[in-house]
């Protein structure tokens, strides 16, 4: 029998099978992972690299893929200014190259849908990862409780996994889209413009009757910022499941 | 050891400095914030620190009486689990030694600590990690008070294990008969977390 503490701690060198671009900024890279334990909505992986001189740099990146027992997962990634490992992933990176990583981690951010009570999503810039495996799996097990997703980006062509957004709000299966755009929208443009608050989330619903669990992800300040008006909202603090990134803007 | 393909690294800051960092670490000049859930506003009026054994009540201060214990300074390298590291942080508190001993407690009941915050949150600890200097309540961060979302008006600091275990918004320390695990210990995480033998993940050694 498998330990599967001890599965997740494992590194194992998965393949590269693909890698496609999301945005100018954001590309989605397929692994091939074999022993893969199978992961949870929300999950992350650590990834490995290791210089010829023996040197190595590790960092995490949420699984984007659908909950299931792979052994094909995918991560979609970001390009940090000067990030050391994610400019190796966008620049460097080939299908074929063979990469260690090491997961599932995290059992907390994590969604299932054998537990479903509705769901509120919160999603800033590439924030949206973890919650779209969220959404993949909600859509893969055919649940159909409320679930909504509010997601802000700065400008309609930095939207990540635009299409297919539209195309799981089509589903009709209780699944409501929003997204607003805080730089700025195109004329045509039919979401919500501008910074997310408590009229934009009263608004779209993010209402705290029922008790839907609710999961915020995104940059620090923005997170901060989610939270706070959804605590003054009257939204359960304990029902509120965070995920942040980048260093917090108020530093002093 | 599996050569990446390609991969050279960046290398920041000198020679000297990669030997301070943990395997798999890189450092920041930031100060990232981690936290499970909403950061935790306790008006320090409102703020009590209590030590515990069991239903015993070992020691309990108010901000005023906590604060006018004798202070530490702190400089020194913080870890996180999330892969950054930070150098040369600086802090001020009460150290572990001192409430032990402001508490009045010559003989610790336990060797196992559990911390429980503001928000739910805790975390396990061993004596041994927290005696020696090792370990304090901080209250100020570069000689400024604490903010609410790095932990204050106190928090944990126990700087040689991962960061997860400096708890923030830090109450009540309560001895435990057994080393039981607190919250990320119980999601996945190594329940004791030394960042130089990489103790992130249950299953590391």
């Amino acid at each position: 029998m498998i330990d599967p503490a001890t599965a997740s701690a494992q590194w194992r060198v998965a393949t590269v099978t693909a890698i496609r671009d999301e945005t100018s900024e954001v590309k989605t890279i397929t692994f091939d992972v074999p022993g893969w334990p199978g992961h949870l909505a929300g999950q992350h992986v650590d990834i490995r690299l290791t210089a010829e001189d023996g040197y190595v740099a590790q960092r995490s990146y949420s699984i984007a893929s659908a909950a299931g027992p792979g052994p094909s997962i995918e991560l979609t990634v970001a390009a940090v200014p000067d990030g050391e490992v994610s400019e190796f992933l966008h620049q460097e990176l080939r299908v074929g190259d063979l990469i260690e990583l090491r997961g599932p981690i995290g059992g907390y951010f994590a969604w299932s849908a054998d537990h479903d009570y509705g769901l509120l999503l919160i999603a800033g810039g590439s924030g949206i990862v973890p919650l779209m495996a969220m959404l993949r799996s909600r859509a893969q097990a055919g649940a159909n409780k409320p679930a909504r997703l509010l997601y802000s980006s700065r400008t309609a062509d930095q939207i990540i996994y635009r299409d297919e957004l539209d195309r799981l709000a089509g589903r009709n299966d209780g699944f409501v889209l929003t997204h607003t755009l805080t730089r700025g929208a195109p004329p045509d443009w039919s979401g919500e413009r501008g910074r997310i608050g408590r009229v934009m989330l009263t608004r779209r619903h993010f209402l705290p009757a029922g008790s839907p669990d609710t999961y915020v992800c995104g940059p620090t300040t923005f997170v901060e910022t989610v939270v706070e008006n959804l605590v003054a909202m009257g939204h359960l603090a304990g029902r509120i499941r965070t995920e942040r990134f980048g260093p917090t803007g108020e530093f002093r | 050891m599996l050569v990446t393909r390609g991969f050279k690294g960046k290398r920041r800051g000198a020679a000297g400095d990669w030997r301070r960092l943990p395997p798999g670490q890189f450092f920041t000049p930031e100060f990232p914030v981690l936290t499970a859930g909403p950061t935790q506003h306790t008006p320090t009026d409102r703020w009590t620190l209590t030590l515990q054994h069991g239903g015993t009540l070992l020691g309990s201060w108010s901000w005023d009486q906590f604060t006018a214990l004798p202070q530490t300074e702190l400089v020194t390298d913080i870890h996180c689990v999330t892969k950054w590291t930070k150098f040369d942080t600086r802090w001020r508190g009460v150290t572990i030694d001192g409430i032990l001993r402001a508490a009045g407690i010559a003989t610790p009941p336990t060797a196992y600590l559990m911390a429980h915050c503001d928000g739910g949150y805790t975390t396990n600890l061993l004596l041994s990690d927290l005696i020696d200097r090792q370990a304090m309540i901080a209250t100020h961060f570069d000689d400024l008070p604490l903010l609410p979302s790095h932990g204050g008006p106190a928090r944990l600091l126990v700087p040689h294990l991962y960061f997860w275990k400096s708890a923030k918004w830090v109450r009540r320390l309560a001895f435990r008969e057994e080393d039981k695990p607190g919250f990320w210990e119980s999601l996945g995480y190594h329940i004791r977390g030394d960042p130089w033998r990489e103790q992130r993940y249950e299953g590391d050694r």
